[in-house]
Order: structure tokens, then C-alpha cells, then sequence
């Protein structure tokens, strides 16, 4: 199936995912599951994953720009500098995008093997049978859950980005805290929180539609199932890393 | 009363079902049978509109599905009950849950009335005792009980059942074959059983139409089979193959 072929059934499939729950109450009691399945579970990866990697970051960081070298034998650059581009990055980059690439991995793969498995089971023909739109039962709490945890969780990994950075001023004589937060403070702007939060928006539902999708149209049995889901985290990597690409350029781009 | 007429349906140039003309009637179980790959799971599941059949009407009682919109398919689908042959239970639900699903989807009633009903259609499929199981800690036999439980928690008029014997027992299968008799007779609904295992034709084929290489080849009831009152060398092979 080449990429317009796909692009269409996406676009089709998500024509029925965005219709009226049949059931209201249904609808938020599998939502409120899924917001669970989604954002309490993977709650410990990302704050390991934020904490660690703001620590590192800030690390490498100071080691780059701190370090006298042949070209500048002295220090040229300020050390707020590493807390301005630890800070930034970690708003602009680190938070949205490494976070939803972990949770592609976690969530994706998570979504598209379920999806699969009731495919495969013929449960998916059973909500249709009974004249329910399976599309949308099965899809549409799960891309709520992640338009709401998702973000949330893309919200906790960038103070933990940061946090991880004042971590790292503890094991390092070349930055100090006052270093670090003088440099957030000077570089901060709000508009660089609603690039954050445009950014977690449409990854998150990167992760949930095109996991779902690829769970829904799974054919054959256990293997294709396990295929879907790496299928899956394949596509929305590389849709995550476009969109990025996409609105850094829209609003940031010079 | 469900009628087919003139249904053809393929994949690519793969011709599945052609021109199959039938009429299922009510009350009475209908048994489509033929070997594997004959296509009668593709009949099945055209008839139910799981698949789009490429011509042909399938007529529910003066309605024809093929022309109805995703809408009005969905609400002549609340009428349709299906047993599927991998049960298709909600492996996350358990038994109880499974059967209050569609009660809880299209049904208006309290959470008391829905166990009472959920109760009610497991003891009209004789299972008792297992309301708080998941589907993984049940037998074979059980889930398809639990299966036609579900498939009548609503008040449907269709039953259809894509092999109901497979993986049972014959003695499993003797009592899931009585079960599907009593309930069509009993809620007088029009009742389609895919099969192809000859003891189910012979013991409850009131109606019992032989699809081979995606035809139909032959019309009769469980009489005809009795008496081996069939002229035709298709049916004579697998009936043989079968015993």
C-alpha cells in the first residue's frame, strides 16, 4: 500500500473514530481507564528519563561551552549561558519531543498490540455486529486519555528536566544553581511554554491515532500483531520528528 | 425471514460467492455447510455486513442491508445476535460483564435489571456459577455458552453462528446444537449456523444449504441427508468424508 493509499484509509478511518460516543458514560469510564493506562503508567519512565537527561544535558553542557580550548583559551562565555541553553532546550525540545519518542515506544506499541489482538480475535467484528462503531469505541478514549495525559506527563518531564539540571550543579564546580536559574530566568519566554504545549498536543495524537490505526487494520495473527506495534512506533517516531520540524519552522524559523 | 438474492462477492480476481439465491426462514435452525475454504464464512459475513458484497441484496424482512447507510445498518444490526467460532469474548470483561455489555450499550435499564437479564441468559444456556470468571478461565464449551448468552442478552430476531462446534467435544457439541434449536424455537427467531460437521446436519439441519468453490449446490433438510436424498457427486464426497 503506498503512502496516498494510506494517508486515505487514515483519513477515512479517522472520519469514524470523530463521531458522537454511543454512550456517554461508557465513553468516560473507558477514558478515565485508558488516562490511567496511559498517564500513571508511564509516569516513572518519564521522570526517570527527564530527571537523568536534564542532569546529563546541563553536565555536557558546562563541559562544552566552560572548558578553555585552543580556540578560546580563556573563557569567553558566561556560565549562565549553560543554564539559558539548558533551560530553552529542555522547553523547546527535550520535554515534547524525547518524552513523546519514549512514550511512542511505551504507549504506541502498547495501543497498536491491543488494538491488533481484538482484530485478530474477531472482538473488533463483535462491536460491529452488535452496531457498535468499533472505530471509535476502541480508538477515540484512547486519543482523549492521550490529548490529556500526555501533555500533563510532557508538562512534569520539563521541571524534572530542569530539576535534573540543579541536580547536576551539585556534582559539578563548574556551574553554580545561581548559575544555572539566573540563565533560565534571563532566556525565558512564554511563548516558548505554548510551543511546548502545541508540540505535546499534536504528538500526543500521533501517538494514540496512528497506534490505533495500525492496530485496527491488523490481518493475519499473533506475529502480525507484534508486527503492528513496531510498525506502529516506526511511524509515529517519524511523524513526531516531522511535525517538530513543522512547527519549530512555523514559529520559530527566522 | 432473511433473503439472499443474486450475491456475488470477491477478492481481487478471486471469485468467493456467485450468484447464491437462498431464503433462510424463521423458527426453524438454517445450516450452511461445505468444506473449508467454500466460502461460506464470506456468506456469513456478508450476510451480517461485516463484508460488502460486490451485487446482490441481502433483505431482512423487507430491508435491505446492502442499501443501507453505516446508521441504519448499526440499528438493524441491534436486531442481530452472532456466535462467533473464536467466541470473540471480551477477554478484559468478565463472563458477567461480557453478557451485560450490549445491555449497557442499547439498553435503557438499571444496573439490577441488567444482572437479572444477564442471569436470566445464563441460565437459558445452563451456566451457572461463573459470572466472575474472564473468558481465559473458562472451557471451550463455556465460552460459546457464554457467547449465545450474549448473542440473546438483547431482543434480537437474527441469530447467526459461524461454526458453533468447532473445537468441542461431541458430546460439548451435541449440547451447544440442542441449545441452538431450543433458543431459535423458543424466542422464534431466524437462526443461520455455519458448519461443516455432518452429526450438527444431520441432527438439527431443518434447513441445510451446501456451498461449494462459492455456489450453492444443493437445497434440502436433514430428511434428504437421512436418506442420502441428494443427486449430487459434491455433497456425496463430503457427506462420506464426513463420517
Amino acid at each position: 500500500m503506498n503512502f496516498f493509499s494510506e494517508l486515505g484509509r487514515f483519513a477515512i478511518f479517522m472520519k469514524y473514530v470523530m463521531k458522537k460516543p454511543q454512550r456517554w458514560n461508557v465513553f468516560w469510564k473507558i477514558t478515565f481507564r485508558e488516562m490511567h493506562n496511559i498517564g500513571i503508567e508511564s509516569l516513572l519512565v518519564v521522570v526517570l528519563i527527564a530527571t537523568f537527561t536534564g542532569a546529563v544535558t546541563t553536565i555536557q553542557t558546562a563541559n562544552q561551552l566552560l572548558t578553555p580550548s585552543d580556540l578560546f583559551p580563556t573563557q569567553l562565555i558566561p556560565k549562565f549561558v549553560v543554564g539559558a541553553v539548558v533551560s530553552t532546550s529542555s522547553i523547546l525540545e527535550l520535554a515534547p519531543t524525547v518524552t513523546c519518542l519514549v512514550l511512542a515506544g511505551k504507549i504506541g506499541a502498547n495501543i497498536a498490540s491491543e488494538i491488533g489482538n481484538k482484530k485478530i480475535s474477531e472482538q473488533i467484528d463483535a462491536y460491529e455486529v452488535m452496531g457498535i462503531n468499533s472505530a471509535s469505541f476502541v480508538t477515540l478514549p484512547k486519543i482523549m486519555a492521550g490529548l490529556i495525559m500526555i501533555p500533563s506527563l510532557i508538562i512534569v518531564a520539563n521541571f524534572l528536566l530542569i530539576y535534573g539540571g540543579v541536580l547536576a550543579t551539585k556534582f559539578t564546580s563548574a556551574l553554580t544553581l545561581d548559575d544555572l536559574v539566573e540563565g533560565a530566568r534571563m532566556t525565558f519566554h512564554a511563548e516558548y511554554v505554548k510551543i511546548m504545549l502545541i508540540k505535546s498536543v499534536i504528538f500526543s495524537f500521533l501517538i494514540t491515532s496512528l497506534s490505533a490505526y495500525q492496530g485496527y487494520f491488523t490481518t493475519g495473527g499473533a506475529l502480525e500483531v507484534g508486527e503492528a506495534g513496531t510498525k506502529a512506533v516506526t511511524k509515529i517516531c517519524i511523524f513526531i520528528l516531522f511535525f517538530d520540524l513543522v512547527v519549530a519552522q512555523i514559529f520559530l524559523g527566522l | 425471514m432473511i433473503i439472499v438474492d443474486s450475491l456475488y462477492k470477491s477478492f481481487g480476481e478471486k471469485h468467493i460467492l456467485q450468484d447464491i439465491n437462498l431464503s433462510f426462514d424463521k423458527g426453524k435452525p438454517n445450516l450452511v455447510i461445505g468444506a473449508s475454504g467454500s466460502g461460506k464464512s464470506v456468506l456469513l459475513k456478508c450476510l451480517v455486513g461485516l463484508l460488502t458484497p460486490d451485487t446482490g441484496r441481502v433483505v431482512y424482512d423487507g430491508e435491505n442491508m446492502v442499501d443501507l447507510d453505516y446508521k441504519e445498518r448499526q440499528v438493524l444490526r441491534k436486531k442481530i445476535g452472532m456466535l462467533f467460532q473464536n467466541n470473540a469474548l471480551f477477554d478484559s470483561l468478565t463472563v458477567e460483564e461480557n453478557i451485560e455489555f450490549p445491555l449497557k450499550m442499547f439498553s435503557e435499564m438499571s444496573k439490577e435489571e441488567r444482572l437479572h437479564r444477564v442471569n436470566e441468559c445464563l441460565a437459558k444456556v445452563n451456566l451457572i456459577n461463573s459470572n466472575k470468571k474472564f473468558p481465559a478461565e473458562i472451557s471451550g464449551g463455556m465460552k460459546k455458552r457464554v457467547g449465545i448468552a450474549r448473542a440473546i442478552a438483547l431482543p434480537i430476531k437474527y441469530l447467526f453462528c459461524d461454526e458453533p462446534n468447532s473445537g468441542l467435544d461431541p458430546l460439548t457439541s451435541r449440547v451447544i446444537d440442542e441449545l441452538l434449536v431450543q433458543l431459535t424455537q423458543d424466542l422464534n427467531i431466524t437462526t443461520i449456523i455455519n458448519s461443516h460437521d455432518m452429526k450438527t446436519v444431520s441432527d438439527i439441519g431443518d434447513k441445510i444449504v451446501f456451498i461449494h468453490q462459492g455456489q450453492v449446490w444443493w437445497e434440502g433438510s436433514k430428511k434428504d441427508i437421512s436418506k442420502r436424498n441428494f443427486d449430487n457427486e459434491e455433497l456425496e464426497n463430503f457427506f462420506k468424508a464426513s463420517f
